[in-house]
């Protein structure tokens, strides 16, 4: 089974970057439960770190693994479209025909 | 922002702009610098920086949405800016925020500019930085859907900036020259300073002008400048007039003019400071007058610098050498240097820098610009004027006898040169002026000088002989009148006068 890597940036511990984070492990826990590694990186006491991969914006989520790389941003209050675009496995029993992305 | 205290600046070594903006940047504040595409937002953001590594040893931090690090380094390399030095040196650093190509991050939920925010806290903590450039807005909005949050992100950075006490330049895209401050209404947050750039085609002339929308409670002055950008110099804004005030101590010298009749009629030659302007019809001696005013000169070992804009070198060295004067010998000797140029070949602006620069370079003790007149060619009343008040800036500066020639009229702006002519007098010491009139059936010439600040002059008209060795004044001429519109005419029975203010005539029909 692909394992799935993650790197949670926020800036502060803002309510924002609470709700990304939680967001996030609750995405996981539910469709990759067991196989995925989250690592959250706060740019205000990393700046360096939020330097190297250019983070603009937060939160930013960057899956590492598998590849490609992917980035998303925002605190992934919608969880549909946010295991959409970090590319996550469909939850099983979910039928298929998810919108693509959308529907705001 | 409540301060009570007079509002700091931060000159910003930007050629002209602490003149024009009377002292520089709100120091400690942010400032909007708005323009259309194209306008030398980005130069003025990057110069800013330079400026203050250069100048003033003071670290600077560049956050670029647009263009990456890398082009912006190159892009400057060439204005004299080794950006890479700095880098490493600590005097320079990136927030490279640029757009890449493998960034297309879709955006689910809110989110905010924190890291922007931290990175760039970081970057001026980790150098010491005293100025911010941010480079443009107008590229994030493209980048994010959700103009409000970006606006409020916006605001946030300012605030930032503001919070950090540095003084910073935010950069933001105009869609228009004339209407709005942006496009985005960035303008919000940071209204307190307000810079517009703008690059228009005035009468098929392009034309970059700067103007300071506003300094919130701090003087500046206002209006659009004209500003020009230098391969060599960056950003220069022009005019540079107020930087110059005659120097007293040159007052009471005086210099020959090369005419020993005109230096009389001047009270005993020209100032060694003064700027003379003389006007006159095509033909009418302008030139002459020029090239005995640098021969005197050269003869008494000064250097003379002269720019003929109507004249080809060897038409102005056969002109000279007609009567007398060897314009090569004295190029050889080091003495003088003359340069020929069509007006079209460059801005008026450029024209000015180019001047500017010659001065610095070759150091004359006298000046001749002949003739201005062929500058309206491509430059609008204005702006011409302007050239004249940067000019004589930079010769009263440095004490040089300046003599400037000009057409009395123009045939094609009639109606804006009496303004014209009556403000280009006011600039100068010493008007004099050249005339035509008709007597017996013949074609003759009359001189007068106008107007000779701190000095006696002769006010009477008179009559001028060129010959074969030179120009001779000779007797007053009575019973004269329509010397000042530029149209001379003599009463005689049987000769009506015409009305002053008609349009000049050019009796030698000789293209101007």
């Amino acid at each position: 089974m692909t394992r799935f890597a993650f790197r949670l940036y926020v800036a502060g511990q803002t309510e924002r970057s609470q709700a990304a984070e939680a967001n996030l492990r609750a995405l996981c826990e539910s469709l990759l439960p067991g196989r995925y590694d989250l690592e959250v990186i706060d740019a205000e006491e990393h700046p360096g770190l939020a330097e190297e991969q250019r983070i603009l914006a937060t939160p930013t989520v960057l899956r590492l693994a598998p590849p490609p790389q992917r980035r998303v941003i925002g605190d992934l209050s919608d969880h549909r479209r946010a295991a959409y675009a970090l590319g996550l496995p469909r939850a099983p029993g979910q039928a298929d025909g998810i919108q693509r992305g959308d529907q705001t | 922002m409540t301060d009570v205290s007079p509002i700091e600046r931060l000159p910003t070594g930007i050629n002209g702009f602490d003149q024009v903006s009377l002292g520089g940047l709100p120091a400690g504040r942010p400032t909007f610098v708005g323009g259309t595409t194209g306008s030398g937002k980005t130069l003025f953001a990057v110069e800013f920086l330079a400026r203050g590594v250069l100048r003033s040893d003071e670290p600077g931090v560049f956050v670029s949405f647009e263009e990456t690090a890398q082009d912006i380094r190159r892009n400057y390399a060439s204005l004299g800016f080794p950006i890479a030095r700095w880098e490493e040196a600590g005097k320079w650093a990136f927030v490279d925020a640029s757009d890449q190509m493998d960034e297309e991050a879709p955006v689910v939920g809110a989110y905010d500019f924190g890291a922007l925010v931290a990175r760039i806290e970081h970057a001026v903590h980790r150098i010491g930085a005293r100025r911010v450039s941010v480079d443009s807005l107008g590229a994030v909005f493209s980048r994010f859907a959700d103009s409000a949050t970006v606006r409020h992100e916006m605001h946030r950075i300012a605030t930032a900036l503001a919070r950090l006490g540095v003084t910073s330049i935010v950069t933001a895209e105009r869609t228009h020259e004339h209407d709005g401050v942006s496009r985005n209404g960035v303008e919000e947050f940071v209204l307190d300073n307000v810079i517009v750039l703008r690059n228009v085609l005035v009468a098929e002339q392009r034309r970059r002008t700067i103007e300071i929308v506003k300094f919130r409670g701090a003087p500046h002055r206002t209006g659009e400048w004209l500003f020009t950008i230098d391969p060599r110099d960056g950003l220069v804004v022009i005019p540079l007039a107020f930087l110059g005030y005659p120097s007293q101590h040159a007052r009471s010298i005086r210099v020959t003019s090369g005419i020993a009749d005109l230096d009389q009629m001047c009270g005993g030659g020209f100032f060694k400071d003064a700027i003379a302007l003389l006007t006159g019809p095509s033909g009418a001696g302008k030139t002459m007058t020029a090239l005995r005013f640098i021969a005197s000169g050269t003869e008494t070992g000064e250097r003379c610098l002269a720019f003929a804009f109507d004249e080809g070198r060897e038409q102005l060295r056969r002109s000279a050498s007609g009567w007398g004067i060897d314009l090569a010998a004295a190029e050889d000797s080091g003495r003088l240097r003359t340069v020929c140029d069509y007006p079209e070949v460059a801005s008026i602006e450029d024209h000015f820098l180019r001047i500017r620069r010659a001065v610095e370079e070759f150091a004359p003790g006298r000046l001749v610009i002949d003739t201005l007149s062929a500058l309206e060619r491509i430059a609008a009343p204005r702006a011409l004027l302007d050239f004249v008040i940067a000019l004589s800036a930079v010769v009263r500066q440095q004490g040089i006898t300046t003599l400037l020639t000009s057409m009395p009229a123009t045939r094609l702006t009639p109606q804006l040169r009496p303004s014209i002519a009556g403000e280009l007098a006011s600039l100068t010491d010493l008007t004099i002026t050249l005339s035509y009139f008709e007597r017996g059936g013949e074609i003759q010439r009359a001189m007068a000088v106008l107007q000779a600040r701190g000095s006696a002059h002769d006010h009477r008209v008179r009559q001028v002989t060129i010959g074969a060795d030179g120009m001779h004044i000779g007797e007053p001429i009575t019973g004269f009148t329509g010397m000042l519109p530029g149209v001379t005419s003599l009463f005689s029975p049987g000769l009506p006068a015409d009305p002053a203010g008609s349009p000049p005539r050019q009796p030698d029909g000789r293209p101007h």
